[in-house]
């Protein structure tokens, strides 16, 4: 181990882009709390709850959090499935195409949102099927499939294949092994693809744009506010409460996958 | 009697690989038994084979005299210690130990009791509650050997038992796992590389080279009485002499060895063949010397306590008349 | 005598699935294969097939009728000079903003990778996901709090007194506007911020592959800083810097949500087809508009390849 110390101006470089990332969305909180409802005025000339009540009774809010909810439930269960399935294939065997599987499974997230968005309007056009709560969750399962992908693909690595044919020397079938051994071996890595899988369905919104029709998720709520802007404190307020919901899952993520090899950010 | 593990015309091919082809053996119960052979001779794909890992691409092997085909792992009588011990992260010692007692529904106390006795054969009492990463590579490998015989198996597989552990473990564990067997009393079955492993621990020695067996016998069979080239190179390096030579220094015209030790340095006048020392080897108990003849270069084993001549000294070499063995094979 | 383990109890009865899963590994493989194939197979590129097929299709310009009948007319449209406008700045602001996120996350990246222990890798490790992972909206409305008229950014430039220089600034053409918030400048600053963690984690993971040794071997053959960075670390991270500018490349010209919160009413890829999708109506336009940054990204992703930047993800 090195105990360097890094020159003042590296220090002040990277301790600077840390702050660059991090003051705007601790902004956002402050605004939360302006007496200022007209315009974004700095500093704000007064501090209040008051918003936080607006917000609470608010039904067009609740709706649209009770339905980004269920959508990011439901497609977390979908990727959660698909995407353990698909690690266990590409990390325990060599086969013809296991490249094109793990580009396959990448691709819903490596081309731009709004490519994935109008393609599934496309479809959904051509096939006439008409938006609803199922035509939202096809898009995010499809795109949080790679989170759980990756998480799952790196933890089967490090569970050797010794130890699944350990088991079966032992006397357990493929059945009994995948519940004695692998899935105890895998359950914090799924875990945690699955709240990031949550947090990533939570957030989205350049998808749901294209097949959400008009449900409104709370992106598209927000995302609305931004464009045609009717109540901006109570705006500040849900952009606030937002952050604070997806930072949950991402620091038991991290406290999930800490000390491994699985690496909580990839696949976002 | 019926052997514990047969083969009989056993390959397995790997799209153009030959990992076994065409292998013929018998393990008779109750042995203890060494293949031998270099990374890639197919050794441990046999013991894959016998474990169900594995399924051949032509033969037959049986177990006990019954076939083992399209029997998967959990369905023979057979168990492994692997490798890297393969010892289950997230269970304990005991858990470990007692796992093929609790897939077959042993109930709970009994198989804690056998758990614990296995361990303490193992001379590891009192190590269940620990995590397999608390123990040393040793102390692994003791609960995956507890963790194999607790399940009372007929064979036990044996995957370079003594390939993780440091040099002063390795000779400690040759001796206990040669008592250990004499005590459970089954088949050993065990893989290496290491042919002073083999020798040392084995009843019989099968070498490996290409997928194929080269020589099956006792240690002292395939020491003094190799049968092809690669054998006598690959057990103890010996002096493979071609038949022209072989004639040269008074034996058949046939591929024949020469074991290093068998050769004495004498003096250079009146000997059966004389060279000039071209390097020599101090390797505590004993120096090795490579002796330039016109016929060719010759290693040499001189006993520690005997004269070692210098790099470049003329020297004479003598053997007794047994120690030529001509070979059956090339 | 019995070749079946005799452990002390029967094998369990349901064992003939594994039986049969053991004596056929392809089925194995099947079975975990078929769901999230079919799945992305129908779903995905089914959706790619039908927007492709969409692009073919024309629209009849006065009724507005979309005519099924395949058609390279609409890819005619796409090269009119008001499009590749479009394509041209795209393409143009994806690049400054890579570049521009390079240079921000380099100093981040190497800190984080060579001199950050114990703690402060951790605060350096969630100090990149947090805001990597919190929403992009709010993100995206937190610049447009900052960079608005009577916003932090213009209270601050006043306090100082330099406030003609920003009003200087904002009158340049291109790059102003009527404030921050509506200018190209903000766009950019806006896409640098939302994508710079995804160059940041990159660029990490490919230093914290290079050994310390390396830097202070290039120290002690007499080699300065400037030339260490320039013979040694930057050739060593940059796969890492590849694989970060795909994420970068590839959501900037994807993005019409930055541009048109953040932004003058000059288009981007991205909100084209969003608009010749929605108010436009202009199906079969949008389709061939979407493939073009499909494209440059296949071009990109060659290119990023053959220097080894998959390695680094």
């Amino acid at each position: 181990m090195r105990f360097e110390r890094a020159p003042w101006w590296l220090k002040a470089l990277a301790g600077g882009g840390l702050l660059f990332l991090h003051l705007p969305i601790l902004l956002v909180f402050l605004y939360a709390f302006t007496t200022e409802d007209r315009s974004y005025v700095w500093p704000p000339p007064g501090l209040t709850l008051h918003w936080f009540a607006r917000a609470w009774a608010r039904p067009d809010i609740w709706e649209a959090l009770w339905l980004s909810l269920r959508v990011a439930l439901v497609a977390t269960a979908v990727a959660l499935v698909l995407g353990t399935l698909c690690a266990a294939a590409v990390a325990r065997s060599r086969f013809f195409g296991r490249e094109a599987v793990s580009l396959l499974v990448v691709l819903p997230i490596a081309l731009p949102g709004i490519i994935t968005g109008i393609a599934l309007r496309s479809a959904f056009s051509l096939a006439d099927i008409p938006f609803s709560f199922w035509t939202i969750v096809l898009g995010h399962a499809t795109f949080c499939v790679v989170v759980v992908y990756n998480n799952a693909v790196a933890r089967f690595r490090r569970v050797s294949g010794n130890l699944i044919e350990a088991s079966m020397d032992l006397g357990a079938t493929y059945g009994q092994t995948l519940r004695h051994v692998i899935l105890p071996n895998i359950a914090t890595a799924l875990l945690a693809g699955g709240m990031l899988a949550f947090a990533l369905s939570f957030d989205e919104v350049i998808v749901t744009t294209f097949t959400a029709g008009q449900q409104a998720t709370l992106p598209i709520w927000m995302l609305e506010e931004l464009v045609r802007p009717r109540e901006r404190p109570v705006t500040n307020v849900v952009a606030m409460v937002v952050v604070l919901v997806t930072f949950l899952p991402i620091l038991g993520a991290y406290h999930l996958t800490r000390g491994t090899d699985t690496v909580a950010g990839s696949g976002k | 009697m019926i052997p514990a593990i047969s083969f009989r015309g056993v390959s397995r091919h790997f799209g153009t690989v030959r990992a076994v082809d065409g292998v013929d053996l018998d393990i008779a119960e109750g042995e203890f038994f060494a293949m031998l052979g270099p990374s890639g001779s197919g050794k441990t794909t046999c013991l894959r084979l016998v474990a169900g890992f594995e399924t051949p691409t032509a033969g037959d092997i049986r177990l006990f005299g019954e076939s083992v085909a399209g029997l998967p792992p959990y369905r023979r009588a057979v168990n492994t210690v692997f490798q890297d011990y393969a010892l289950f992260p997230h269970l304990n010692v005991l858990d470990n130990v007692a796992y093929g007692l609790m897939i077959a529904g042993v109930p709970k106390p009994e198989r804690r009791r056998r758990a614990e006795e296995a361990l303490a054969m193992m001379a590891l009492p009192g190590y269940g509650a620990r995590r397999p990463s608390e123990l040393s590579g040793g102390q692994r490998q003791r609960v995956a050997l507890a963790r194999a015989l607790v399940n009372r198996p007929r064979v036990l597989l044996l995957d370079e038992p003594l390939g993780a552990l440091d040099l002063k473990l390795r000779e400690q564990m040759q001796d206990e796992l040669k008592a250990l067997q004499r005590r459970v009393g089954i088949t050993f079955v065990f893989v290496t590389h290491d042919q002073g492993e083999a020798l040392s621990m084995a009843d019989r020695v099968a070498v490996f080279s290409d997928g194929r067996i080269q020589q099956v016998g006792t240690p002292s069979e395939v020491y003094l009485r190799p049968r092809t080239r690669f054998v006598a190179d690959f057990v103890g390096s010996s002096n493979v002499l071609a038949p022209e030579v072989a004639r040269a220094f008074g034996g058949q015209a046939a591929w024949s060895s020469l074991r290093p030790e068998a050769l004495r340095v004498v003096a250079p006048e009146g000997a059966p063949v004389a060279g000039r020392v071209v390097a020599a080897r101090y390797l505590g108990s004993a120096t090795r010397l490579v002796v330039a003849l016109p016929q060719g270069e010759v290693a040499v084993l001189v006993p520690g306590g005997q004269a070692v001549p210098e790099t470049g000294a003329q020297v004479g070499l003598a053997w007794e008349a047994g120690a030529l063995h001509a070979m059956e094979a090339a | 005598m019995t070749v079946m383990a005799d452990a002390g109890a029967p094998r369990p009865a349901r064992s003939g699935v594994s039986d049969a899963l053991w004596r056929h590994p392809r089925l194995m493989l099947v079975l975990l294969l078929a769901p999230p194939l079919l799945w992305l197979g129908i779903v995905y590129l089914g959706s790619l097939f039908a927007l492709l097929a969409q692009s073919f299709f024309s629209i009849d310009e006065f009724s507005g009728v979309i005519d099924r009948t395949p058609t390279l007319k609409t890819y005619g449209e796409l090269l009119r000079p008001a499009n590749l406008d479009i394509i041209w700045r795209t393409v143009l602001m994806a690049a400054l903003v890579t570049v521009a996120s390079v240079t921000v996350a380099f100093p981040i990246a190497y800190y984080a990778a060579r001199y950050a222990r114990g703690r402060w890798k951790a605060v350096f490790y969630l100090g990149v996901m947090l805001p990597l992972w919190s929403s992009y909206l709010v993100k995206v409305y937190a610049w447009k709090l900052i960079l608005a008229k009577e916003g932090i950014v213009g209270w601050g430039f006043e306090g100082l007194g330099l406030g003609w220089l920003l009003d200087a600034f904002l009158s340049v053409p291109g790059i102003g506007g009527n404030s921050l918030s509506v200018s190209p400048t903000g766009t950019f600053i806006v896409f640098v911020y939302v994508w710079l963690p995804y160059m940041i984690l990159p660029i990490q993971a490919a230093l914290e592959r290079v050994p310390g040794s390396l830097v202070e071997a290039s120290g002690d053959l007499g080699a300065s800083p400037g030339q260490t960075f320039r013979h040694v670390l930057w050739p060593l991270a940059l796969p890492g810097v590849v694989a970060g500018s795909i994420f970068t490349f590839s959501l900037t010209l994807g993005d019409y949500i930055i541009p048109q919160i953040v932004g003058t009413s000059a288009r981007f890829i991205g909100l084209a087809v969003y608009q010749y999708q929605g108010t436009a109506g202009n199906v079969p336009l949008a389709a061939a508009f979407a493939v073009v940054p499909i494209v440059i990204m296949g071009i990109y992703l060659a290119v990023a390849k053959r220097m080894g930047a998959f390695d680094a993800l």
